[in-house]
């Protein structure tokens, strides 16, 4: 069902854990759905200079957070903010086709860490990252 | 404890046993249509009488009420698809099950919805038990069938079958059980238990896939599912699949010739890994722990997802099955959990383990020696174990 590259990153995930002093920490998904990713980063001169995660899911969810995370440390803000889904799936080698939403929730934990470290320095991030979908309570269909 | 692979999967599938794998191969060669006239077809009829007899011995049920059929998935629509067409003409609308029916059933009754029939689906409460009064209480004048299975797939709980046997029987309506999971796990008696109908599948009793039977009582008249010629007396087509019939036959006799011991020896063994993995911190175990299935053990760890888990045990060289969303292909986690009150969030973090009769001590410690480990490092990395130690600090 999986690929190697995805089973590779769920064995052994890379930046897992948390930053006790994070510049910015992002929050998706909801327990009801099964999937819940946390994103912690540490941002220098707008470069993403560290990056951790929390995964609470299934396979592909902990292997797209965790390939996610590899492709931004070190990283620009901007770039960050450019990472679709479609890359993390591509990185993997692809995802089974209802697994595709795990992806997304990967790139909205990175725009959510990056949302909140905007906030944390006064400025309003929407017009820059955009709205996260809200996804509390109900059945994220993404 | 060394690497070892263990297959505690039962309740899904089950491998086939030397005797019947024997048996399935000597018959692979009796070709003869057994509806024809000369000799080769009546050494393949011969086969399958013989079947017939050993899955008939195994209910308590006469041979003319055995009905070979491609398995449990075909039995059920059968019964109830072939009760509805019966129950139409007469013009009783109402059919009684419960909400923790397989899909074979559970399935077919949307179906019957959507053809005029109205459903009435009983709780199960959060033992996992169907209530005998709660059942008189949805009977209507109209209800034609009942539909409850006999043990459930996922969390191994028995119903009260007699009881509701009896129930019907007195009261003239017609009974049907799936009993693909209690076959070989529970004494059945059709008749004393007044059963009008019973489903049996091959594959879960050590027998092939693609085979399985409908036990239809003397004098109950369902239509036909399968149009066609006149085999199985006329109310199942197709030619026979001889060797699956008579490796059918093998193991429906296998598995029925002494389940006192069996019951026995594998209910110690799931005891012994329900009271190991209930050591686990913020663990369940799900349906009653008494009126269960001698080798069903399913359980929910909260702060962890299924799927996760399935495949760090599968590293593991361990095969079992979880209810989660991931892996029931849908964004709900198990109806069957659902059904039994528990949230999204616990229902996700399910595992079943289902062992048999070849199940070892060792297999048990095995698991209980690599599961918590493997819970530990999924709540190490998950911000849902991380809430719910906020929560109850």
């Amino acid at each position: 069902m999986y690929t190697e590259k995805v089973m590779d990153h769920f064995a052994n995930p890379r930046n897992v854990g948390e930053i006790a002093d994070a510049d910015g920490i992002g929050e998706v998904g909801n327990a009801k759905c099964g999937d819940i990713m946390k994103m912690y980063i540490k941002v220098k001169d707008d470069v993403i200079t560290d990056v951790k995660f929390k995964t609470y899911g299934c396979g592909s969810a902990i292997a797209t957070s965790s390939i996610a995370t590899e492709m931004i440390k070190g990283h620009t803000i901007k770039e960050a903010l450019e990472l679709s889904n479609k890359a993390v799936v591509e990185a993997l080698g692809g995802l089974p086709a209802h697994k595709i939403h795990c992806s997304v929730l990967a790139e909205q934990s990175i725009k959510a860490a990056i949302a909140d470290y905007y906030t944390r320095q006064g400025i309003d991030p929407e017009p820059i990252v955009g709205k996260i979908p809200e996804c509390e309570g109900g059945h994220c269909h993404i | 404890m060394e690497k070892r692979f263990v297959y505690a999967d039962n309740a899904a599938t089950t491998e086939i046993s030397k005797p019947v794998m024997d048996v399935l191969c000597n018959t692979l060669s009796v070709y003869g249509n057994p509806s024809s006239l000369y000799d080769l077809g009546g050494k393949s009829l011969m086969v399958i009488d013989s079947a017939r007899e050993q899955c008939a011995k195994a209910i308590n049920a006469d041979t003319k009420e055995i009905f070979f059929t491609s398995g449990g998935s075909e039995s059920d629509n059968w019964a109830i698809k072939g009760m509805a067409s019966v129950m139409q003409k007469k013009g009783k609308k109402h059919i009684i099950s419960t909400a923790f029916e397989h899909h074979a059933v559970l399935h077919t009754l949307d179906y019957m919805k959507k053809q005029g029939f109205d459903v009435t689906l009983l709780p199960v409460h959060e033992d996992g038990l169907v209530r005998l009064d709660e059942l008189k209480a949805a009977v209507r004048e109209d209800t034609g069938l009942v539909t409850i299975m006999f043990a459930n797939n996922e969390i191994g709980t028995i119903q009260p079958i007699a009881e509701i046997g009896a129930f019907c029987r007195e009261n003239g309506i017609v009974f049907h059980t799936d009993a693909v999971q209690a076959v070989g796990n529970v004494e059945i008696d059709v008749k004393a238990m007044n059963i009008d109908m019973l489903s049996v599948s091959g594959h879960k009793i050590h027998a092939p896939k693609g085979v399985g039977m409908l036990y239809i009582r003397k004098g109950i008249a369902i239509d036909n599912l399968i149009h066609g010629g006149g085999q199985e007396k006329g109310r199942r087509a197709g030619t026979e699949n001889i060797a699956s019939i008579a490796a059918f036959g093998k193991a429906m006799e296998l598995a029925t010739a002494d389940i006192p011991s069996k019951i026995a020896k594998v209910s110690k063994l799931r005891d012994r890994f329900i009271d190991g993995a209930l050591k686990i911190e913020r663990s369940r175990l799900n349906g009653d722990r008494d009126k269960r299935l001698c080798g069903n053990a399913n359980l929910c760890f909260e702060g962890v997802e299924g799927e996760s888990l399935l495949l760090l045990l599968d590293m593991n060289g361990i095969c079992a099955s979880s209810g989660s969303a991931c892996t029931s292909g849908s964004l709900d986690p198990s109806h069957v959990l659902l059904a039994i009150g528990l949230k999204h969030e616990v229902a996700h973090g399910s595992l079943r383990v289902s062992i048999n009769e070849n199940t070892t001590e060792e297999d048990i410690d095995y698991i209980l020696e690599k599961l918590p480990p493997i819970i530990e490092r999924l709540r190490a990395m998950s911000p849902l174990w991380e809430r719910i130690m906020k929560e109850n600090a």
